[in-house]
This record gives C-alpha cells, structure tokens and sequence, in this order.
C-alpha cells in the first residue's frame, strides 16, 4: 500500500492530491479540494451525510480511506448537473420540497442516485430501505421518498 | 420581547459567561483602544435612526426608518433586511414572500439580508416561534411604506393622479396613459426611503394576497441541492486552521496539567480551564488535541439512575396558577386520578454540529457560526474578549438547523479564542461526540397530575405539577372550574435549555394521557370526552377535523392494533395528532402506521412550507416520544453517537403521514416550527395503551 496518494478521479476529471493512504476521503474533499458539498454529520459512518459515489456505488467517505478509492470514479453532488441543468433526482427533491435545513440534501441525493443506479424503479419499500442509513433531523422522509419515486416515474 | 418575559426553562439563556479570557495585557489595551473610536460611530448611527438613544437594556431599539430594512438600488436590486436566522423552518422564504407581496415585486427579485450583525437591524434571535407573528408584520410595514413612497414619487415624475398609478412587477403605471416607471427610475438620484419613517401604509388584505399565502418554493434552494450552499461548517479563508478543543472528561472538571510540546505547525491555546489546539489540517489538530494529554481533576459526579428523584429532591416552587380550590373540586368528584409521567433528557442533534469561523483583522472580531441567536452571540464574544460588541460582527450562514440548540455562542467563542492566538483564521466545527456531550439538553422532567372527575365525565379538578421540564404549554384548555398549575425548577444534573417547543411536548404528554387514563376509567370515549369538557372552538375544530380525516371511531382498538391521539394549544398553534400503531403485547414491535395531523396557525404564509413544518415536527417526536434519550454516568454522556442515540430513521416512518392545514384567513399568522410537534407523543402512549392495555406514562415509551 502506497503511503500517500496522490491522484483521484472526481467528477469525471484526475485532479492532484497529496494525501496519506489512510486520511478519510471525506476531509480529502472538503479541505483540500474545498468540494464542500459532502457535510461532516457524524464520523461514523452512521448518518450518510457525506455520502459520494465509488463506481456508482453509494459510500461513506467519512470513513473510506482515500487509498481503496483511488483508481475508482468518484462522484460528489457537485458532479451531478450537467451544463447547468440539474440531475432528476435533484430536481424531484426541488419540487417535492423534499428538504429544510439541506443539511442532508447532497448525501440523501447522492444516496438516491446509487439507488437509482442499481434499480431504476424501486418499491417505496426498497427507497426507505436504501436511504435508511441516511438521516434527516428536520423529519422530511416522507418527501424524500416522493421525489426519489418522482423520478423513477419520470424515467 | 424583554428577558424576563422569556419562558423558565430557556435555562441557557440565564447561564453565566462560560468564557471570560485571561488576554494578554498589552493585546487588550490596544483591541480597546482601537474599538473606541468604532463604537462612537456606530452609535451616533443608531441614535440617528432611532430617534435617539439606546433602547431599554442597552438594546437598540426597532429602527423605525425605512432604510435599515430596505434598499432599492437605482440597478434595481431589492435588497431586505432583518436579524432573524434561516435555521430550515423556511422563514427566508417566509419573510421574502411579505416583502413581496407588499412592494409589488417578484419573489425572486429581492435578496433577503439575514442574520449578519453589521448589516441588520438588531433581533432578540431566532426562537420562540416570533418570526411569523412579529417579523413578518414588520416586514410587510417596510414594503408597503415603501411602495406607497414609491407611488408618491410616480405621481410626481408621470404627472398623474395617484388613485390613476397601479404598482405591479416592480413597475409603476399610470392606468390612464399606460405610461409606466421601473422602480430603479423612481429612486435615481433619490434617497427618501433611506430616512423615511415605517409608516401605517395599507398592507395587502389577506383577500388580495397573491404572493403570501402560496406555496413559494424555497428561495435558496438550488443552493441546497446542488451544495453550493456554504454552511458556517464549509466556510473557508486564505491560511485559515482548523481547531479542536479538548473537553473535560466530566462536568464541571477543572484543567490541571497539560503535555504543551506541539507538532510543527500546530499553536496549543490554554486560558483558565480552555485549552484548544489550532492546526493546518482536522486530523491535525485531532491528533494535537490528543497529545496534549489533559490531566482534568473533578469531584464526584451524578448518573442518571437517580435523576427523577433528584429532580424531585432539588426542585423549587417558582410560578404558580390556581383557580378555585383543589379540595373543593376533589370533594364533588365521583373517581379520583393520580399518576406520575416522566421525560428523558434529549439531545436537539442538528445534522450540522456546532461550527464557527473565526477572523481577527486590526482589532475586530468576525464569526460565521451557526446560531439563532446572532446579536446574544455577539455580546458573548465582547464579553469574552472584554471588547465592545461594535467590534464584533456575527455573520449567519443559513443553518444546518438548530431547533433551539443553538442559541448559545461557546463555539464561536472558542474559534475566536484559538483565532487570537494564531493570528490566523480558525475554523472550528464540533464532533458529533461534542454536540452530544457539551451542547445543552432539553430538560428532563418529572409530571404529578391528580384529577376529579363527575360520573357523567365533567372534570371538577385538576391538579398538575411539573418538576424541571418548564411552563410551556402547561395550562390546560379544558374547562375545569378547580385547578392549581404549578411549575418547580429544580438542579439539573445535565445542562440544559431551549428545545423546539419547550416544555409544552412535556406538559402535552403529561395531559393528554392523563385525559385518556380518565376517559378509560369511565368508559367513555376519549374524543367526546375532551370535547364535553371543552370550550375552545379552535382547539375543537382540531380535534373534529383530526378525527374526520382520521375515520375515528369506526375501528375498534384491541388484539395489537390501537388508535389513540392528542392535542393542544401553544404560541399562537392549534394541533390535534391522531395515531394508529400495532404492537405485540411485550412491545418488542411496534409499528406507527398511520399519523393524522390537524394544524391551525391563523392565516397560512406558505401551505406547503407549513405542511413541511407540521410533517418534520411529527416526525422529530416520533423519536423523542419512542426512543431518544441522553443517558449519563459520572457527570459524562454516555450515548453520545448516533449509533448509541437513535434518532427517526426512514424505518420509523409512518406507513402514512397526512396533514391538514386549518387556513384561517381571518387570523394573523402564528409560527409553525414548535407546536406541531407536541400531540404525536400522547398519540403514540395511547394509541399503544389501546393496543395493549400497557400505560406507558415515561418518555421515551420505547427505551
């Protein structure tokens, strides 16, 4: 194992990093990369606010070690719109209000994508199921759920 | 609002300045010297504005000008100002959505100013549910003086008749010629507003209001969706470091001896019983903080075993109301009813821990941090640092909630205090553990209530006693002619203060069961029994429209599936919440199927912001009313991660959430983000009573 890492592809493109193998993927993004969107909730992989995308899966980069993400695409909800346009599923959570303090919005989307990705039209079982390890205090659940079925809808 | 008038249990809004520094001598006298000249300017400003003088307290008073709330720029611009903080309970929009109404211009023209010390009129915080009801009026007055300013200025450069001019989309017209103006023509050159006087102009009647009263979307929410939103927690600045303060094992400890080798790079900061490192990266200063190896010393310490009882033991009578005579009413009633309910201590967990930013620069003071109190915080920080608050500027990004946690500036004191020592920036953003551990709670509570009641279901007394928990919400709306309403402070074990809605969950919880207990003991129905005993047409609207959309009484509880429900009033609120759970008889799973909810706050700003309000409300007291609870050992919390704090996940939601919105145009609006969350725990305890004949009379009813 290389004991630090020094490149990542984020949002489609190799940026630069200098990073030790074991630093958490999480404060790779935000401090040295300023990609604030993935929040710090809790450290430990309990909450899901920092939630990104590895190869289209949906991890915790609180606590993924920079090194076993370091030949994998990963996408932050900064990677999501295209050209300006907003991806479906943040625009189901816009219209669904799915959300009030936004806090969780970015890992909750982020969340809902790797979901879409693996089922595109999930039981509202399968939604609650996918996002349970996900957290919104303000309690918008159920909103999260409509614009997550939204968009399966849409497609 | 003057502080005494605030509730009791605000507790951390009494508590005594958790920071007063030890600053260098040579560093404090040249901070103050600086700051004098400022503070001169800033009030001559305010004496200005005000009409003289600062208000009672040492407040400023409500700038009774336009100018401090309002600009129009001669490019057109709108901008809005007010001190009120957008914690996710939408009173950004909210408050928008009024400018607009009254100045005749699109929602999204206007760029409301919130929350930053500099730029905004003073604002006792963000709490108390006061926005609706008091900001929103206020704002709406700016917009129509300055309309009507506006019009004035039209007549003028059109030549026309006022009653012939029409404002509409940021224009003026003269119906007559359809010669119009744009606003930004209107104040070129002008500066009227700046000075003119909030006046009595005519605001909109809520029969003609097309912008309040629909369902806006969320002004910032692309921000939100897409992260470009910058929370306190994502703040950055050039050099800035990132801190981390090593907390006392216990509360109350003091520091004894601490290992101050630092790593390159990293500043160790020790002041009394603060010691805090600042480094260039988080896990830096992690592993600094660490190293430093506190040595804490402590006295013995409580746990929470015993907490009822020392609740009980140390508890104080402070407010008292009476009516009648307690004797009298137990006398004439057929069955008497005496039962103790109890409340955990709860943590508010904001998904965004406590952070600030700090940034020293020629003497002043700047703080981003997440609070709803950004004018409390600031006089934290002068105090702190023995500076006049003119040299202090508390800037509010939209927060990653707060619910009432935060209303206290510890952490923006702490980053200031690291940020003096390292002449740098410092950013210092709370671990979950902290937010668990050092944050205030919401008050645990012990309830004794004794009723009397008639064999034909009339309530002759009422008793109630609440040890710690608070007054909010703890008078009853039944019709009792006997009643003595007592609130007892007492010394809490854990700190604690504000929470969403206050004590009234308690006292609702507490009522609202007891109400049940007494409907079963005379077999009468839970619903008409509440309605025979009340007179309140708002609150019986609740309950009815609740119970109609609800379908109650049509199903019998029994066999592991019960509906129960309860409600209340409280800061301006109406709520019936009506549940349907199954459970096994051991409770070992339980389910919330179905959650009716009938709110009514006067005439609704944003239906679908509001419905958002009631619905997160219900959910949030899901939890408190199942499962949340702080737990301690030794003076330490002992639960302090979600994974040993279990908070409402998707599992836990309602099979089916329905709410309906009493809109009642002829009231003033009333704030939303508290009182919804106070029926769904009474609704759960006897829903599960009626499931399974257990009386659950403690929060959590789940541990």
């Amino acid at each position: 194992m290389p004991e630090r890492i020094t490149k990542l592809n984020i949002n489609g493109k190799d940026v630069r990093i200098d990073a030790a193998a074991d630093r958490p993927l999480l404060y790779v993004l935000r401090e040295d990369l300023d990609l604030t969107g993935s929040k710090y909730g809790c450290g430990e992989g309990q909450c899901g606010a920092c939630t990104v995308l590895a190869d289209n899966l949906a991890i915790r980069s609180c606590i993924t070690p920079v090194d076993s993400v370091a030949n994998k695409r990963i996408v932050t909800v900064e990677g999501l719109e295209r050209k300006g346009k907003l991806h479906p599923v943040q625009q189901a959570f816009l219209e669904a209000g799915a959300f009030q303090c936004g806090f969780c919005t970015p890992g909750m989307i982020i969340a809902a994508v790797g979901l879409l990705a693996k089922n595109a039209n999930p039981s509202d079982n399968q939604i609650r199921q996918a996002l349970n390890g996900n957290i919104c205090r303000c309690g918008t659940y159920p909103r999260i759920v409509t614009a997550v079925r939204e968009v399966s809808r849409a497609d | 609002m003057p502080i005494d008038s605030f509730e009791p249990e605000r507790y951390e809004l009494a508590e005594p300045a958790r920071y007063k520094f030890d600053l260098d001598r040579r560093d404090f006298f040249r901070t103050l010297g600086a700051g004098f000249l400022v503070l001169a300017v800033v009030e001559s400003i305010e004496a200005q504005e005000s009409g003289g003088g600062r208000g009672r307290g040492g407040r400023p008073p409500m700038p009774q000008v336009v100018g401090p709330w309002l600009h129009i720029g001669e490019d057109g611009a709108i901008s809005a100002f007010t001190g009120k903080a957008e914690v996710g309970q939408n009173t950004r929009t909210a408050l928008t959505q009024g400018v607009a109404e009254e100045l005749r211009v699109p929602v999204s023209s206007i760029q409301l100013v919130m929350a930053d010390t500099d730029r905004v009129p003073y604002d006792a915080g963000t709490f108390g549910s006061r926005s609706m009801p008091d900001m929103l009026p206020q704002m709406r007055k700016v917009g129509a003086t300055a309309r009507e300013l506006l019009l004035d200025r039209a007549a003028v450069l059109l030549n026309a008749d006022r009653p012939q001019l029409k404002a509409s989309d940021a224009k003026i017209t003269n119906t007559a010629t359809g010669k119009s103006l744009g606003y930004s023509d209107l104040v070129k050159g002008q500066n009227v507003m700046a000075t003119a006087p909030v006046g009595q102009a005519q605001l909109t009647p809520v029969s003609d209001w097309s912008v309040l009263g629909t369902s806006a979307a969320k002004v910032d929410g692309r921000a939100m969706v897409t992260g470009a939103h910058r929370y306190s927690s994502d703040q950055k600045l050039p050099g800035m470091l990132y801190g981390c303060v090593e907390r006392s094992p216990a509360m109350g400890a003091t520091l004894g001896a601490v290992n101050n080798t630092p790593a390159e790079g990293v500043v160790v900061v020790r002041d009394k019983d603060f010691v805090g490192v600042a480094a260039p990266s988080s896990a830096a200063a992690r592993q600094a903080a660490a190293s430093l190896k506190a040595q804490w010393k402590g006295g013995p310490q409580s746990s929470d075993n015993d907490l009822f009882a020392v609740l009980k033991d140390t508890a104080k009578p402070r407010a008292e109301s009476t009516k009648g005579s307690i004797d009298e009413g137990l006398a004439v009633a057929d069955h008497q009813l005496s039962a103790i309910y109890t409340v955990a201590y709860i943590a508010h967990a904001p998904l965004e821990p406590r952070a600030a930013l700090a940034q020293w620069q020629d003497g002043k003071l700047t703080v981003w941090t997440g609070t709803q109190r950004p004018f409390g915080v600031r006089r934290e920080l002068a105090d702190a640092f023995s500076i006049p608050e003119s040299q202090v500027r508390v800037i509010v990004p939209d927060t990653g909630s707060g619910y009432g946690g935060k209303h206290t500036g510890e952490t923006a004191v702490e980053a200031a205090r690291l940020a003096k020592q390292t002449g740098k920036p410092v950013k210092l953003v709370w671990t979950r553990e902290e937010e668990f551990s050092s944050a205030y709670a919401r008050p645990a509570g012990v309830i004794e209530v004794r009723s009397g009641v008639r064999k034909d279901g009339t309530l002759t007394a009422w008793d109630f006693h609440n040890y710690n928990s608070g007054g909010s919400g703890i008078a009853t709306l039944y019709d009792i002619p006997h009643q003595r309403v007592h609130f007892h402070p007492s010394q809490s074990p854990l700190r604690q203060g504000s929470y969403r809605g206050l004590a009234a969950t308690a006292n609702h919880f507490a009522r609202e069961v007891h109400m049940d207990e007494i409907a079963h003991t005379l077999g009468k129905d839970p619903l008409a029994f509440r309605l025979a005993n009340l007179k309140d047409p708002r609150l019986r609207d609740v309950f009815e429209r609740a119970a109609e959309a609800f379908h109650w009484g049509e199903t019998s509880s029994g066999s592991g599936r019960g509906f129960g429900f309860g409600g209340g009033f409280e800061k301006g609120g109406y709520v019936a919440t009506f549940a349907e759970v199954t459970a096994d008889t051991d409770l070992k799973r339980v389910r919330v199927e179905r959650v009716v909810t009938a709110f009514e706050c006067g005439a609704v700003v944003n239906p679908d912001c509001l419905r958002n309000q009631v619905e997160g409300g219900v959910i949030m007291g899901l939890g408190a009313a199942l499962f949340e609870q702080l737990r301690f050992e030794n003076g330490r919390v002992s639960n302090a991660r979600f994974s040993r704090y279990r908070v409402p996940r998707f599992a836990d939601m309602p099979t089916a959430i329905e709410t309906l919105l009493v809109d009642r145009k002829d009231l003033p609006s009333a704030g939303a983000g508290e009182t919804p969350i106070v029926g769904i725990a009474p609704a759960l305890s006897n829903a599960l009573y009626a499931a399974t004949g257990k009386r659950l009379r403690s929060m959590p009813l789940l541990p």
